[in-house]
């Protein structure tokens, strides 16, 4: 009695040993029992890079932008800070070939605050907080020397020309709109289009697509004679700076120590982000001012509303971007993503997914209505902006000498050259 | 009076400028707080679900790596070792043997050898395996389907957003935890040491 247990007991463990091989797998040819010995090697599952690495690159960070800020603020060396960008060009660029990087960080953290189940690494969230706070502490010295994008193009800027102020005022509205799509497309979990067209990436990694190669290329050409065009009209984390470096505990100054109006840096900064000496002006009739005061209170909303409502008519644009919106689209009216006869992989994969087109349907009016109110959102934040621009250039600013204007400051030290006080002469 | 007036309206000013510093430091605070649940834990790597794999080819020309992150992995406890494998040779193929016009993988990436009558043992060149599934969708035609896609953990950049998962038309590619792959088939997933 007792023996046949034992047999039993023998079978069945048999049995659940070779049920540990997957069930599910399609074993046609069973597997070979070799007569002479051979051992079936293992395969080799390479692990993913060192996450003591990952922390390293944070460590960098953090270390590169304390230095440079040291540099600015208070070595005020050009040479310094320009030998920063070569570094960093080389590491957080060739090196970690462009990524992580803080601009599409931007994307880690709108996702993870809208998507559930999305988890952020933590390097991700530590590159978009760290050079926040730093600008908050110094001013945009993290756009200075330590973004590789930056820095690349502060490199390449050789002979910068000056900007018509209306024209960098008006271009100085994209980052805006950019920072407003990337979110907006991060948001509804569609795509990540600061990576897509990153225009920079592809030389890092020397591997771009012709047509990014051609983007990125023209970006550097245009570099020479135009400082820092991506960062300048185009860089979204650029914009989030822009508006904290406004508030920033300490900043770059121009001089060491009192401006003495000389006006040797007038023409020194390549990103016309110097503020020039203005004269104290007549006061105001107090009506023209009250005037002024109400045509902006009531033209802001305007451009709100407007500027949400037309963008809310792109929204089915928008989402088109959707793989599965598109999908949907392609399904309904059976264009079979203009393949002609053979039927697109996409069809093919969703009919063997098993998902019902009524589920379908279901997941892409609820994705559509999601870009129907981010639309919305963006146009109205984009009329915003628009509307404080023009608050802006009415508002009256007084500047008794030359001063870094500090929302466009890129902190790159190069007026602290032109500057002929040194410190403690006066 | 008038220096009196000045004072207080600097101070105000002032007042404005520290709220506006700490109410942007409060903000980093609290978005940081709020994402702490996500952040604590695990790291996220992509992986290739073999399950939904539909070998189209797209991991090859996808990803942002020349040549693609995506390899052939071989899961030897599933292979049956087959003298004609539908991975290694064209279709209709007339010679078994190890001839280039013979061979079904377009960088001649897998190597065949002979272990004893009739098995013969194949192994992926890691180097010049382009990711392009074409053996892999032999393997899963007329064998066992031991030959699988999956992401190279150590090539992968594990980008912020995986552009081959975007192009995916089978929603094969998600984020696991690194070092828990269940999304392979005959392969106890261990992290080479």
């Amino acid at each position: 009695m007792k023996k046949s247990i034992y047999i039993l007991f023998f079978i069945l463990s048999a049995i659940f040993a070779f049920q540990s091989f997957p069930v599910n797998a399609e074993n046609r040819f069973p597997k070979p029992e070799f007569e002479q010995g051979h051992i079936q090697p293992e395969t080799i599952t390479p692990s993913p890079r060192l996450l003591l690495l990952e922390y390293l690159d944070v460590a960098v960070l953090i270390t590169a932008l304390s230095l440079i800020s040291y540099f600015i603020l208070k070595k005020r060396s050009r040479k310094l800070v320009f030998w920063t960008s070569v570094f960093s060009v080389l590491y957080f660029g060739f090196y970690r070939e462009g990524c992580v990087c803080s601009i599409g960080a931007i994307q880690n953290v709108t996702l993870a605050l809208f998507k559930d189940d999305y988890h952020i690494p933590l390097t991700a969230f530590l590159f978009f907080i760290i050079p926040l706070i730093y600008t908050l502490l110094f001013g945009r010295t993290f756009c200075a020397g330590i973004c590789p994008l930056g820095a690349l193009q502060d490199i390449v800027g050789l002979k910068p020309m000056p900007i018509e102020a209306w024209l960098e005022k008006v271009l100085g509205i994209f980052p805006f709109i950019y920072l407003g799509l990337a979110v907006l497309f991060a948001a509804t979990g569609t795509d990540f289009v600061i990576c897509r067209y990153d225009p920079f990436v592809g030389f890092f990694r020397l591997d771009a697509s012709f047509t990014m190669f051609m983007i990125g290329g023209l970006f550097l050409i245009a570099g020479v004679f135009i400082a820092r065009p991506y960062c300048r009209f185009l860089c979204p984390y650029g914009a989030l700076l822009n508006i904290i470096s406004r508030f920033s505990f300490k900043h770059m100054t121009i001089t060491p120590e009192t401006c003495i109006n000389c006006r040797l840096c007038e023409n020194a900064c390549p990103y016309g982000a110097i503020n020039m000496p203005v004269q104290l002006k007549e006061k105001e009739k107090t009506e023209t001012v009250v005037r002024r005061y109400i045509l902006l209170s009531i033209m802001v909303p305007i451009f709100i509303f407007t500027g949400g409502f037309l963008a809310s008519n792109f929204s089915s644009g928008f989402a088109h971007v959707n793989p599965k919106v598109k999908l949907a689209k392609e399904l309904k009216n059976n264009t079979n993503y203009g393949m002609g006869e053979k039927e697109a992989l996409e069809i093919t994969a969703f009919r063997s997914s098993g998902q019902s087109m009524d589920e379908l349907n279901l997941e892409v009016a609820k994705i559509e209505k999601e870009f129907y109110l981010g639309s919305w959102i963006l146009g109205g934040f984009t009329g915003l902006v628009f509307g404080l621009m023009l608050i802006s250039l009415t508002v009256f600013k007084y500047h008794p000498d030359y001063s870094p204007n500090k929302a466009t400051c890129h902190s790159c030290a190069r007026c602290m050259e032109f500057c002929p006080v040194k410190p403690g002469v006066l | 009076m008038s220096a009196e007036e000045k004072n207080i309206k600097l101070t105000r000013r002032d007042f404005v400028r520290k709220g506006i510093q700490f109410s942007i430091l409060g903000g980093i605070g609290v978005m940081a707080g709020g994402l702490l649940p996500k952040l604590v834990g695990q790291e996220y790597v992509w992986q290739i679900d073999t399950k939904k794999c539909t070998h189209c080819g797209r991991c090859a020309t996808s990803c942002i790596k020349t040549p693609s992150a995506v390899k052939c992995f071989h899961a030897f406890d599933m292979c049956g070792y087959c003298d004609l494998c539908g991975g290694y040779f064209r279709q209709g193929v007339k010679n078994l043997n190890t001839g280039a016009e013979n061979q079904l993988c377009p960088t001649a990436a897998i190597t065949r050898q002979f272990i004893e009558e009739p098995f013969f043992e194949y192994h992926i060149q890691k180097d010049l395996c382009i990711g392009c599934a074409k053996c892999v969708k032999g393997c899963e035609a007329f064998g066992n389907g031991s030959l699988q896609l999956q992401v190279d953990q150590s090539i992968c950049d594990n980008c912020n957003e995986c552009s081959i998962a975007r192009d995916c038309p089978s929603n094969a590619i998600s984020r696991v935890p690194s070092g828990k792959s269940y999304l392979m088939q005959g392969i106890n997933w261990k992290n080479e040491t």
